[in-house]
């Protein structure tokens, strides 16, 4: 069985140690977590976690379960089953002296994110995407420098319209 | 009504039908133990958290209802751990409270602090820090409902000092207010599943019945028991299932895996239809897993969905509490009349099954005249003489072997052993929790001269309370298990398993106020278990047994089931 990238939501009830149960589960079963990402929902007490994490298919049903299994746990959704809508944001502070910034600028331009600091040095971008875009501008602007990084890991939900 | 902290907890105890109490006082309880007087809670005070944890499993694994301990902050708390792992795997419900430093000072590293809580979350099935004296009634109202419903499982509970003292009023809350949305375990099963069930056993020619610890758990030998009879079916059991189905019955095939017997395991190689009933397919169980039952179809029964398709791929998957499942197929073999059971090839399937038994029955070779004592006569003796009526605790490694082979366990709740931990140091504790929970019945712990010097410390628990427990130590002077492990496959390099400092037993019971016997010969075993049976308080019965014994058959770690080791 092939290992793929999976997306999960899972929505918990918010009570202390709510978090450290949850990685702990990863921690101790050997499963891997590539990124976890916990808020508040609509509902006051309940929480939201996007976790992202690779296996196959043996080995995210058991995460699936023993996420199930928890019983602070209210739901748990395999998004990668569905049709949903992923994102991630990431700050990326890279070199940008003078002769290269107007083309920095240009591929800001082109993956539509937002310069939000600036120095003589430095610029400081804003993106926001899935997965692939994330990836594109990492590429694009690691031949400037970057000089750090900061993600906030997936979000992701469910499409409306199903077919 | 106004109460204290300490006050809801006894009242809550008292409303959720407990009546014993395994404690060791501290600084963080002392509240507690203030109130404990006032309360017609029975108290019984170890001699180490450790044993009152395992005390408090015992008298749930005899029982059915939740065992409870209470002990102090710090080293009080982190003196449980091992019990509440043991409960954990052998999904055991005990409700554990533990003291904790007043709210102002957690996370101070306050005297005998320490975060149980975070220690603990892996090996319960949920704990709590509670914050607010109001919010204590419902927290151990839930704690109680989460260890016993579902998979059974501990559930500790950490108190501060300050929400002990902290008054409020006292409200008990009522069933409904304690659900939770987040826990709903699927206890009914699905009719559709359980009719592909009867279906495949309509077609099978060689099924198997492999049931374990949630038989038990769920009360359900009874209806196994049925079923198998009517269908004509071979039980086999893990180590946590025996007692679920009678060991005097021709269908009994005597536990399977590592240490089963060749006809269980051979059985399951050969069977094509398995039937896993509260069992959970551990490695001690199926050997190699690739190989493990390769011609048979398997259905799988267990309350815990992540139990299922873990180990092995299943066909009928499940999820329901044993008790249910095999009630509501019991109502459909019943609907289906005479036409399950008196197929030829099953009918020379069973046959087969006994002549194996009959081929390779569990054997040792008696001793000579002038030969030390083994110790599967001792266990054979032990049976005789308590004629399975007892209930038998044991330590762990090859004592625990040996009892699991050579006692007929009869009925459930009468084998309570550390199945997935392996604890050692359990039988004995865990036989005062039995014993507490059943004062007139005679309760035996089977030890090997290594566990029971584990928790040896309970004997002054035991005389204290005046429960006559008795020890049978098989002592060979080894820990043999490991000894036999080394013998086998690491060139007899016996490093560091002799155990040739010992105290002597007799005296050491004796010392407490218990009774000590010494046997080294055969002929005396009988006498000699007679007459500490017979006494009035604890005993230890230390038999000198044969050195260099091993538990036969063997399966080797990580091979299949086929390739057991015979005397």
């Amino acid at each position: 069985m092939e290992a793929r990238r999976h997306v999960l939501s899972v929505t918990v009830e918010n009570e202390p140690g709510v978090l450290s149960r949850v990685a702990g589960l990863f921690s101790g079963r050997g499963f891997n977590i590539e990124s976890l990402n916990v808020g508040p929902t609509l509902e006051k007490g309940v929480s939201q976690m996007t976790i992202t994490t690779t296996g196959d298919d043996f080995i995210i049903e058991q995460i699936v379960k023993q996420l199930r299994k928890l019983v602070m746990t209210i739901k748990v959704k395999d998004l990668t089953e569905v049709k949903s809508v992923e994102r991630e944001m990431v700050l990326i502070k890279v070199n940008a002296e003078d002769s290269r910034r107007a083309e920095i600028l240009r591929i800001v331009d082109i993956f539509r994110c937002k310069v939000v600091d600036v120095s003589q040095e430095e610029l400081t971008i804003e993106v926001t995407g899935d997965q692939g875009k994330i990836k594109a501008i990492i590429n694009m602007l690691q031949r400037f420098g970057i000089k750090d990084i900061a993600r906030t890991g997936t979000v992701a939900m469910k499409r409306s319209m199903q077919d | 009504m106004e109460l204290t902290g300490a006050q809801i907890l006894l009242e809550c105890l008292k409303r959720e039908g407990v009546d014993v109490l395994f404690g060791f006082p501290g600084g963080a309880v002392i509240d507690i133990y203030d109130e404990l007087p006032n309360h017609p809670l029975k108290h019984v005070l170890v001699r180490h958290e450790q044993g009152a944890i395992h005390a408090a499993d015992g008298y749930a694994r005899a029982t059915g209802k939740a065992g409870v301990c209470l002990v102090t902050s710090g080293p009080g708390a982190t003196n449980t751990v091992t019990g509440i792992a043991t409960a954990y795997m052998d999904s055991i419900p005990v409700v554990i409270f533990t003291g904790q430093v007043p709210t102002p000072l957690i996370g101070n590293d306050a005297f005998q602090e320490v975060d149980i809580v975070g220690i603990t979350r892996p090996c319960t099935k949920h704990n709590y820090l509670v914050k607010d004296v109001r919010d204590l009634a419902m927290t151990i109202r839930r704690a109680f409902y989460l260890a016993r419903s579902g998979r059974p499982g501990p559930v500790l509970v950490d108190l501060p000092k300050d929400v002990q003292q902290a008054v409020t009023e006292f409200v008990y809350p009522n069933d409904e207010q304690i659900r939770m949305r987040s826990y709903n375990p699927t206890v009914k099963p699905n009719k559709r599943q359980l009719k592909k069930v009867v279906d495949l056993v309509r077609q099978a020619e060689k099924p198997v019945i492999y049931a374990g610890g949630g038989v038990i758990s769920a009360e359900a030998s009874e209806d196994l028991t049925w079923l198998a009879k009517r269908l004509n079916i071979p039980v086999t059991a893990t180590l946590m299932g025996l007692g679920c189905f009678p060991a005097d019955d021709p269908l009994w095939l005597g536990m399977l895996g590592m240490h089963g017997t060749y006809a269980a395991n051979r059985a399951i190689q050969d069977s094509d239809l398995i039937m896993a009933v509260g069992a959970r397919f551990d490695d001690r169980v199926t050997g190699k897993i690739a190989e493990f039952a390769p011609k048979a179809k398997l259905v799988h029964v267990d309350i815990d969905p992540t139990s299922i398709q873990k180990n092995v791929t299943v066909d009928v998957p499940i999820v329901a509490e044993c008790g249910q499942a095999l009630k509501g197929l019991r109502e459909l073999v019943e609907k289906e009349g005479e036409s399950l059971n008196n197929d030829e090839a099953r009918i020379g399937w069973a046959k087969q099954t006994v002549d194996w038994e009959l081929e390779h029955p569990l054997r040792y070779a008696p001793a000579k005249a002038g030969e030390p004592i083994k110790p599967q006569f001792v266990v054979e003796k032990i049976y005789e003489l308590t004629k399975g009526e007892a209930i038998i605790t044991t330590e762990v490694g090859q004592n625990q072997m040996w009892a699991a082979q050579f006692y007929g366990f009869t009925k459930p709740r009468t084998f309570i052993t550390s199945g997935g931990l392996g604890t050692m140091g359990y039988g004995f504790p865990a036989a005062i929790g039995a014993q507490m929970a059943f004062p007139d019945k005679l309760v035996i712990d089977v030890a090997g001269d290594g566990s029971i010097q584990m928790n040896i410390q309970e004997l002054a628990t035991a005389v204290c309370h005046n429960l006559p427990v008795k020890i049978v130590i098989l002592n060979n002077g080894y820990l043999g298990m490991v000894r036999q492990w080394q013998e086998l496959f690491y060139e007899r390099n016996y490093c560091a398993t002799c155990m040739d400092a010992q105290p002597d037993f007799v005296r050491l019971a004796e010392s407490y106020g218990a009774a000590g016997y010494r046997v080294e010969r055969e002929e005396d075993v009988e006498v000699v278990l007679k007459e500490a049976f017979a006494v009035d308080k604890p005993a230890i019965v230390d038999v000198r047994v044969s050195k260099e014994e091993n538990v036969y058959p063997m399966v080797p770690a990580g091979k299949s089931l086929t390739e057991m080791l015979l005397v």
